[in-house]
């Protein structure tokens, strides 16, 4: 999974993406998770991070991760591989 | 350090220049509480999907309604309408406070009399009633609101056979210059039928008669229909006096005052445009108080308000099973109360709000019922939180005709629990079992091996 250096992600959750023009909004979970996505962390370590911050089992996490994933994909903010 | 709650992570398109049609920031508070207790803990108690009504809203709802007549008008009597809700703890509710029934059907005549209401405290309307049911209620001094011709020959027969008189009103139908139209129930006031049929009531000694009925429609949002009802059926009055020397005992003016809920796809909220109970009550007293009727023969003023006194005493309690992207993009939820438990939601965009706090993003959504049937749709499209499978919710404002046109379809129906005046929790109806469904069927011979 590769995300799109290109796109801006500002603290309080506005997402701009310069190559298609199109902007988004983010909720406090999706800032954190696309910030770092962004900085370069794998998944194992986002999935870490979540589970040590937020009261959250494994299954639900990973449920909602790859959620959120496909909506990114979907938007083409993130591209597979 | 404790945890925090983990929100799903969500992100939504925004799309410049067009404003989406819900509008901005409509906060969707969280509903925590209902009369003070958790909704969480109810739904863990009771099971899930699970109608909760509270007893103190109904009261107040029923004393606020009398109280916009009564300040304005000496005799007002409310008579609950069975179809709205008939639950025997909610009508007796009703009852408590001083309300008659009103019924439309043998079975809910039946249902009344169990609950204590005596005959001449019973207004029987509709338009079906059988040759049993019109003797049972004049033996016993109901008020039969009679609604076509049909009705009344029979009546006349009933009575002459078994040599009783009865109780009756006739039900009116009229312009009151709102659309639709309802002229399929009663007699016509443009017309003149209503006229013929009063004199031939006044003609037969066996039939007395008590008064005059109309209901305009449901979900009325103008207080003018109804000043136009109450004058026509004051005249219509007024004409008796003059003609008979006979001076009717009541005006009934029927139900149809809208509640708070937002009728599907209008534009503005009911919370905005529904109108007061005292919009409601200085329309029709000052009709009647400025018709030609005498003063010191002024009619009772009866009303059969439904959904206007239950809706928002009644809510539906649930859980998300599933959420789902759509093809377009869209979310979808799965909850577990479908269109089976909320049959208003055809009429009514229904609010909902989940029973925790969130961070305030919401997504626009389709919220499907559990049900495998296309119809299925709690609200096709609404901007909400996004909430994980197995948290809950609160959908407020259903009290009015869920309980009573809702469907045995594809599966049983929940609890209904009422919290009383202390907070104290009931069960009203105990959750259907297969056995409730199946106990009535029964198996030929031939398919029984
Ligand atoms: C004769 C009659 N009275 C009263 C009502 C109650 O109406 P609402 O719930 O609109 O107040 C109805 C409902 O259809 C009705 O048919």
């Amino acid at each position: 999974m590769k995300i799109n250096q290109s796109i801006a992600i500002s603290e309080n959750g506005f997402v701009f993406n310069p190559i298609t023009g199109d902007s988004f909004t983010l909720n406090n979970t999706g800032i954190q998770i696309l910030t770092m996505l962004k900085s370069g962390k794998t998944i194992d370590d986002i999935k870490e991070v979540i589970a040590e911050e937020y009261d959250v089992d494994d299954l639900v996490l990973e449920r909602y991760l790859q959620d959120f994933f496909s909506d990114l994909k979907l938007n083409s903010l993130i591209t597979e591989g | 350090m404790e945890k925090k709650i983990f929100e799903r992570p969500t992100i939504t398109r925004l799309t410049p220049g067009m404003p989406s049609k819900h509008g901005v920031g409509t906060a969707v508070a969280p509903v925590q509480f209902i009369d003070g207790l958790k909704v969480d803990d109810l739904l863990e108690k009771y099971g899930s999907p699970l109608y909760i009504f509270s007893e103190s809203v109904i009261r107040k709802n029923i004393q606020d309604l009398k109280q916009a007549f009564t300040v304005r008008y000496p005799k007002v009597q409310v008579a609950w309408s069975y179809k709205t809700n008939y639950l025997d703890a909610i009508c007796r509710i009703f009852h408590q406070e001083g309300s008659w029934a009103e019924v439309v059907s043998g079975f809910e005549y039946e249902k009344a009399r169990l609950n204590g209401v005596q005959g001449e405290h019973i207004i029987f309307n509709g338009p079906g009633k059988t040759e049993a049911e019109l003797l049972k209620a004049a033996q016993e001094g109901a008020y039969i609101h009679i609604d076509h011709f049909d009705e009344l020959f029979l009546l006349a027969r009933v009575c002459q056979k078994n040599d009783v008189t009865a109780r009756v009103a006739i039900r009116v139908n009229m312009d009151v210059g709102i659309y639709p139209k309802w002229d399929r129930f009663g007699f016509n006031y443009e017309n003149g039928e209503a006229w013929d049929a009063i004199n031939r009531i006044m003609a037969n000694p066996q039939l007395k008669l008590m008064g005059l009925h109309t209901h305009i429609g449901t979900y009325i949002m103008t207080a003018d229909a109804y000043r136009i009802a109450a004058s026509k059926l004051s005249e219509l009055a007024a004409s008796i006096a003059q003609k008979f020397n006979h001076f009717i005992a009541y005006i009934d003016m029927g139900g149809g005052f809208a509640s708070r809920n937002t009728l599907r796809g209008a534009y503005l909220s009911g919370e905005d445009t529904a109108l007061s109970f005292d919009d409601y009550a200085d329309a029709i007293t000052s009709a009647v108080i400025n018709s030609q009727i005498k003063p010191d023969k002024l009619p009772t003023i009866i009303l059969e308000t439904g959904r206007a006194i239950i809706d928002d005493a009644g809510n539906i309690a649930g859980t998300v099973i599933a959420n789902k992207r759509l093809t377009d993009g869209r979310r979808a939820l799965i909850v577990d109360v479908g269109v089976n438990l909320l049959f208003t939601s055809f009429w009514y965009d229904h609010k909902i709000n989940p029973t925790q706090p969130h961070s305030g993003l919401l997504e626009e959504t389709v919220i499907y019922g559990p049900l495998c049937m296309n119809i299925d749709v709690i609200r096709p499209s609404l901007m909400f939180p996004p909430l994980k499978v197995g948290e809950h919710f609160v959908i407020s404002r259903t009290g009015a005709y869920n309980n009573t046109q809702w469907m045995q379809f594809i599966t049983t129906r929940p609890n209904i629990i009422l919290i009383d005046t202390d907070r104290q929790t009931h069960v009203i109806r105990k959750a259907e079992t297969i056995d409730n469904i199946v106990s009535n069927e029964s198996v030929p011979d031939h398919l029984s091996k």
